[in-house]
């Protein structure tokens, strides 16, 4: 009787230990809200009736360029998206279905690429993007993760499970090798392109090292940088106007998760296990 | 004869725009770095030289240099394996019956979905000496207030615990998986022959997760080098450098000092450490084929 009984004393604060921990995990962001909805003074003290207001979205909104932010960051992640579609799908197709000359020491020369991420070759790529005139670009910002090893990687796996048949199927019917490509593989791995689309957007609308480096002009500034040179306390904006800011600038992507919770979460599941 | 001949052509083509880009971006950037490190920095007065290993010297006589590779190795120290148990932990509850389960779900793994820059922002109010919450929970329990972020011997451990807050949802996702292809029979069995949950988990289920593991564990030491972003926000390194990370410090080096002989040094010394990483990966994997 007693062991049950410590049994469930155990169940019962172990739910308390991982409803505590949730409550942890979500006070920063409850807390952002909390005095972005707020005026200024509500800020720092805790109030249930303080009154409620948008004056703090409408005044970040006017002190920086967050609508050309919006831009910036929408317009890279979109070339980055698509490049890294096209660029990975021919060179994952070429890694699961032809046996070229030296394909497995090119293949470990791509995967070098999940160890050596562009954020640790700052100083020469910036020296490669000043040499190709792209400084302060979009491209230029894009251009070094165009080629993803991980996207490479994730459609060779994802192609090699397509059957040969099928394959084989197609060529006969007399489609040329593209075409086998765009109508019998692309469609089967449609899956691995949401779960490596939506990890891949959630990574460059956060990146912010190379953005930082590359960019120096409002019109070619992500969200992330702009952010970061909006919240720099040099700016003399107060908590709730970051607060604001801040819940702007993760909005859309908050948003799409919180909509889409199942799909994020097996997407980078899916991503994770191959 | 010809078919065979042709997938070489055809494998190379398709392959050739990647390969282009990853070695303009990857590949040759690292030798590019090697060999910068090997010559002085440019000056209007004089052009860069070759001086040999006399980067790495001035490297090893730096004080800050010593002092950033000690921080790095205590964030990692810091993060790692609490970003794992924590994430360990997060799983088995979520994959468990647990009352409220998505919701709980997703407030650990909403910090993935954040900008470490926008997390930073946030954080930054929590440590404000006087008006921050950390403060005023210091003072509710008594204590008197602190600059948490000012002060050398608290700012690392400020750093580290934002850190884990923002990996361990993260981590969770890769255990979820692992645990959902475990196979509930073998904790019936156990069950059945009397062993604690606790047994179960020590003798069962995490030598099972051992691959997972070791997965996270490469991933969480590499964002333990890459993860620099909240710098910027919360600290800029300082104060006298008590924060400062190898890769902040390349940053520094490249473009707020402009001393590009030097910053390529140091980028050398980090690809040394992700190096080291890339084959102690090989071989902790390679044992992990011998383990099945």
């Amino acid at each position: 009787m007693t062991g049950t009984g410590t049994r469930r004393l155990g169940r019962w604060l172990e739910i308390a230990a991982a409803w505590l921990l949730a409550v942890l995990w979500l006070a920063p962001l409850l807390y952002a809200f909390w005095a972005a909805f707020h005026p200024p003074q509500f800020a720092t003290h805790f109030e249930p009736l303080a009154p409620l207001t948008l004056s703090n979205f409408t005044r970040a909104w006017s002190v920086a360029p967050f609508a050309r932010y919006f831009l910036n960051t929408f317009m890279l992640v979109t070339l980055i998206l698509a490049l890294q579609f096209v660029l990975c799908t021919l060179a994952g197709f070429a890694f699961a279905r032809f046996a070229f000359a030296g394909r497995n020491i090119a293949f470990a020369l791509v995967l070098m690429q999940l160890m050596v991420m562009p954020e640790v070759l700052i100083v020469e790529n910036y020296r490669t993007m000043a040499r190709l005139d792209l400084v302060d670009t979009i491209t230029g910002i894009g251009m070094p993760y165009f080629a993803s090893a991980f996207g490479i990687f994730l459609l060779r796996q994802t192609f090699k499970t397509v059957p040969k048949e099928l394959d084989e199927a197609a060529r006969v019917e007399g489609c040329g090798m593209l075409q086998v490509l765009w109508r019998v593989y692309v469609p089967l791995a449609r899956p691995t392109y949401l779960a490596y689309g939506l990890v891949s957007v959630s990574y460059h609308w956060n990146n912010f090292l190379w953005p930082l480096v590359i960019t120096s002009s409002v019109e070619t500034r992500p969200l992330t940088v702009g952010l970061a040179i909006f919240g720099a306390p040099e700016s003399g904006v107060d908590w709730s106007v970051i607060s604001a800011g801040t819940l702007m600038a993760v909005g859309p992507l908050l948003v799409a998760f919180l909509l889409f919770q199942r799909q994020f979460v097996q997407s980078f599941m899916h991503a994770g296990i191959k | 004869m010809h078919e065979r001949r042709l997938a070489h052509v055809y494998g190379w083509l398709l392959l050739l725009p990647a390969a282009v880009l990853l070695v303009a971006f990857t590949h040759y950037p690292t030798v590019a770095t090697l060999y910068d490190s090997l010559f002085s920095t440019a000056t209007r007065l004089r052009p860069s030289t070759f001086v040999g290993l006399d980067n790495y010297r001035a490297l090893g006589a730096d004080p800050v240099f010593w002092q950033v590779v000690q921080n790095n190795f205590w964030f990692a120290v810091g993060t790692v394996p609490a970003s794992i148990a924590l994430a360990i932990a997060m799983a088995l509850w979520v994959n468990g019956r647990l009352p409220g389960r998505a919701l709980v779900r997703m407030a650990y793994f909403t910090p993935t979905v954040l900008p470490m820059i926008a997390v930073a922002n946030i954080w930054l109010f929590f440590y404000t000496p006087e008006i921050g919450l950390l403060d005023k929970l210091v003072a509710a329990f008594g204590g008197s207030s602190h600059n948490w972020l000012g002060d050398p011997s608290t700012v690392l451990t400020c750093i580290i615990a934002m850190t884990i807050w923002k990996e361990a949802g993260f981590f969770m996702i890769f255990y979820l998986a692992a645990l959902q292809s475990i196979s509930p029979e073998l904790r019936e069995a156990a069950t059945v022959e009397g062993a604690s949950r606790w047994y179960y988990f020590r003798r069962i289920l995490f030598p099972l997760l051992m691959p997972t593991t070791l997965f996270v564990l490469i991933n969480a030491l590499i964002n333990a080098f890459k993860l620099v972003d909240h710098l910027f926000i919360l600290t800029k390194g300082g104060p006298d450098n008590a924060s400062n990370l190898l890769l902040y410090y390349i940053y520094e080096a490249a473009f707020s000092f402009f001393d590009t002989a030097y910053a390529a040094t140091l980028t050398a010394v980090l690809l040394g450490f992700l190096a080291v990483m890339a084959v102690s990966q090989f071989f902790l994997f390679d044992r992990r084929i011998h383990y099945r």
